[in-house]
């Protein structure tokens, strides 16, 4: 990814841009064509945890705030597009075998006489679309605006928000009649009679999914880029002093919260596209805990990073829960130990430490950003 | 939610549950003090502290299979002597971790919580290939079984008077170690100012060490008591392991105190309310007030005043 013919017209953006180029290349070219449907589908479904990543690049890379409660906002994108898929299913016409037609087939087992009032309005694709986002990101607002103003932080958050994943896992498990319990919203089947599980939708769905995903990756550069990306890792290197300043922290620490939940909420609805249920397996506080490492690995720093770690992971997982299902947990715990302790900027620090060098230097000249940032934040939230 | 009992019933039902909270509470407490002390004098998450427990519970149940197999007729002793080894392992196995891990991180909080996941992850997975992923038992010694009638109606089991006792006796011990002994005055200065206590002579990396072995030793005393009223299995550590996070930082992360008086109220909670709700509605709730609680009061319900 050195000098594409590209750079002198991004000027010093080159780095940044080459690798998303390199990315969305390996993303739309490489990989539809040496890969069957059923291993792209797969990689559609690690690439909607890239979003989640991608959030915690900006919350917790940037702005240094950990959050270990990205599941939430995961599932409830998810869940958001799992309620109107699953409305579509259950018409009338197909469930007339049930003693209620015409409400998902998990109420009807839970005795449930009508649809709750809070399924109605997903009938409505456009409100479900827009529930995707705005659910999570105001649930986030809520929390960002209960914690962040009284200057709650660091540890505290990181524990405040693992205690909301562990709450909306035990909602959505015991009102069972409501949210499909522990099994999920299952049994997904078409988007306005558009049917999603044959391979030809799961193609398209997987172009959708990456496209979406290098849009936000070019959204969440231009934050990083802007003057409020820079005032995110001031305040993580040095609150005080950005307070003291003048600005207000709660709110960037909100604004960046609330984004990253957003993003998260978008990979979660993609998942549910992708793959055809959602379930609470994917809300508690193992897999939010497990898409922090999606981040770490890649590098908490780098965007492109983030995305390469979480294909990488799950790659991994998936070739070792395949093959070795007892040494999946010692790999896992081994890389939550290895890349805090050896290598804390992920593979996105390998490269600018072993790799951008020999690149670089018959260019002669550092990018900016990464390379000048320090290697793990001083104190990152020590509060 | 009260209707069709009768007064006295409720009673009775107050109080039994009451007594399952209690057993509860004991639990959280011997979990949550470890933690407290890890947490609060450290400033150290160490999310494996639930592993560290287990620990201590399959400590137990190895002594009470070897012990009922070698030496039956120690076998209603066996208790105290699986809980000293179920110390010593955990607190071992503490030790070990703060020299090879967790001493490199302490300016890192976050990446501490990350790392100790992680060796929880492993340790489950130990656990797992060496015990198996089925639940495992101990029997208990004769002396241990059946319960006391207080009055007709309110019965209540011996094994968990007996786990409370146990509770109190740690508790007053930990108070003891922690606030009336020469070490515990040095850990607590360098909690405070770290900087001077190393000033004054205090071998600070020394406290540290000891400080995380002690943490992880009562974990593992609490899962010696935990197998007297559950079965344990590779992953319950886990079950615990939020919910104990809350009762320490609700009940303000440095006081002792407050631990005891947050375990209290919500393994009161929960067990109370459970009974007339679901177990999930209930424990929602429990952990919704006190989420909400602490986004009022997030320095906790007991606060040590220091000067910083």
């Amino acid at each position: 990814m050195t000098r594409t013919p590209n750079s002198r017209f991004f000027g010093r953006l080159d780095g940044d841009i080459a690798g998303i180029l390199l990315l969305a290349a390996l993303l739309i070219v490489v990989l539809p064509l040496g890969l069957d449907i059923f291993r792209l589908n797969m990689v559609g479904k690690y690439l909607t945890y890239a979003f989640v990543a991608l959030g915690l690049v900006l919350c917790w890379g940037s702005a240094g705030i950990l959050s270990l409660g990205q599941g939430i906002f995961f599932g409830i994108g998810g869940y958001c597009m799992a309620m109107f898929l699953k409305l579509e299913a259950s018409s009338p016409e197909a469930t007339k075998i049930q003693s209620t037609p015409g409400i998902p087939d998990f109420m009807d087992w839970n005795q449930l006489k009508a649809l709750p009032w809070f399924w109605e309005p997903f009938h409505s694709l456009t409100f479900a679309t827009i529930a995707v986002v705005a659910v999570p990101a105001l649930l986030a607002f809520i929390v960002g605006l209960a914690m962040f103003k009284r200057r709650v932080g660091g540890v505290y958050f990181a524990i405040i928000t693992q205690a909301f994943a562990a709450i909306l896992t035990i909602l959505i498990v015991g009102q069972q009649g409501y949210t499909g319990g522990i099994n999920g919203i299952t049994d997904l089947r078409t988007l306005k009679g558009w049917d999603i599980r044959t391979d030809e939708a799961k193609l398209v769905l997987y172009f959708v999914n990456a496209a979406l995903l290098i849009g936000c990756i070019l959204l969440c550069l231009y934050v990083r880029r802007s003057k409020l990306g820079r005032i995110l890792v001031a305040l993580r290197d040095k609150e005080d002093r950005v307070r003291f300043s003048g600005y207000d922290v709660a709110n960037f620490k909100i604004f960046v919260f609330c984004f990253a939940a957003a993003l998260s909420a978008v990979g979660g609805a993609m998942f549910t596209l992708q793959v055809g249920f959602m379930s609470p397996s994917f809300v508690g506080i193992v897999p939010s805990i497990e898409m922090v490492i999606y981040c770490a690995v890649g590098g908490r720093l780098s965007l492109l990073g983030a995305v390469y770690g979480t294909l990488l992971v799950n790659w991994a997982k998936t070739m070792l829960s395949e093959s070795f299902p007892e040494l999946w947990l010692f790999a896992m715990g081994a890389l939550f130990i290895g890349v805090v302790m050896v290598f804390p900027n992920g593979l996105a620090g390998l490269y600018q430490q072993f790799i951008a060098p020999r690149l670089r230097r018959p260019a002669g000249r550092r990018t900016d950003e990464a390379a000048g940032a320090p290697i793990i934040p001083p104190h990152t939230a020590a509060d | 939610m009260f209707e069709g009992y009768s007064l006295a019933e409720l009673g009775s039902i107050f109080a039994m549950q009451g007594f399952a909270g209690l057993i509860l509470f004991s639990v959280f407490v011997l979990m949550a003090l470890g933690l407290a002390i890890i947490f609060g004098q450290m400033g150290v998450i160490n999310m494996a502290h639930g592993e560290f427990m287990i620990l201590g519970a399959y400590v137990t149940y190895l002594c009470s299979n070897f012990i009922s197999s070698t030496a039956p007729a120690l076998f209603p002793a066996y208790f105290f002597i699986a809980m000293a080894l179920a110390f010593l392992a955990s607190g071992a196995l503490g030790m070990l971790v703060e020299w090879a891990m967790i001493r490199f991180l302490y300016r890192r909080p976050l990446d501490t919580l990350l790392a100790t996941w992680g060796l929880s992850l492993i340790l489950q997975q130990v656990f797992r290939s060496v015990f198996g992923a089925r639940e495992v038992g101990v029997v208990l010694p004769d002396w241990l079984m059946g319960s006391v009638a207080v009055t007709d109606t309110i019965e209540v089991p011996i094994n968990g008077l007996f786990v409370m006792g146990l509770t109190i006796a740690i508790t007053i011990v930990i108070y003891a170690v922690m606030f009336r002994s020469r070490w515990g005055q040095g850990v607590r200065a360098v909690m405070q100012n770290r900087v001077m206590a190393g000033a004054v002579g205090i071998n600070t990396e020394k406290v540290d060490r000891y400080t995380f072995g002690l943490g992880c030793g009562i974990a593992g005393v609490a899962g010696s008591a935990f197998t007297m009223v559950g079965s344990t299995g590779p992953t319950s550590g886990q079950l615990y392991i939020v919910d104990t996070f809350l009762v320490v930082v609700f009940g303000g992360a440095q006081s002792l105190i407050g631990t005891i008086a947050s375990a209290f109220t919500i393994s009161q909670a929960q067990s109370t309310m459970e009974f007339f709700l679901s177990g999930s509605t209930a424990k929602v709730l429990t952990l919704l007030t006190v989420v909400v609680i602490l986004m009022l009061r997030p320095q906790g319900l007991f606060v040590l005043k220091v000067r910083r």
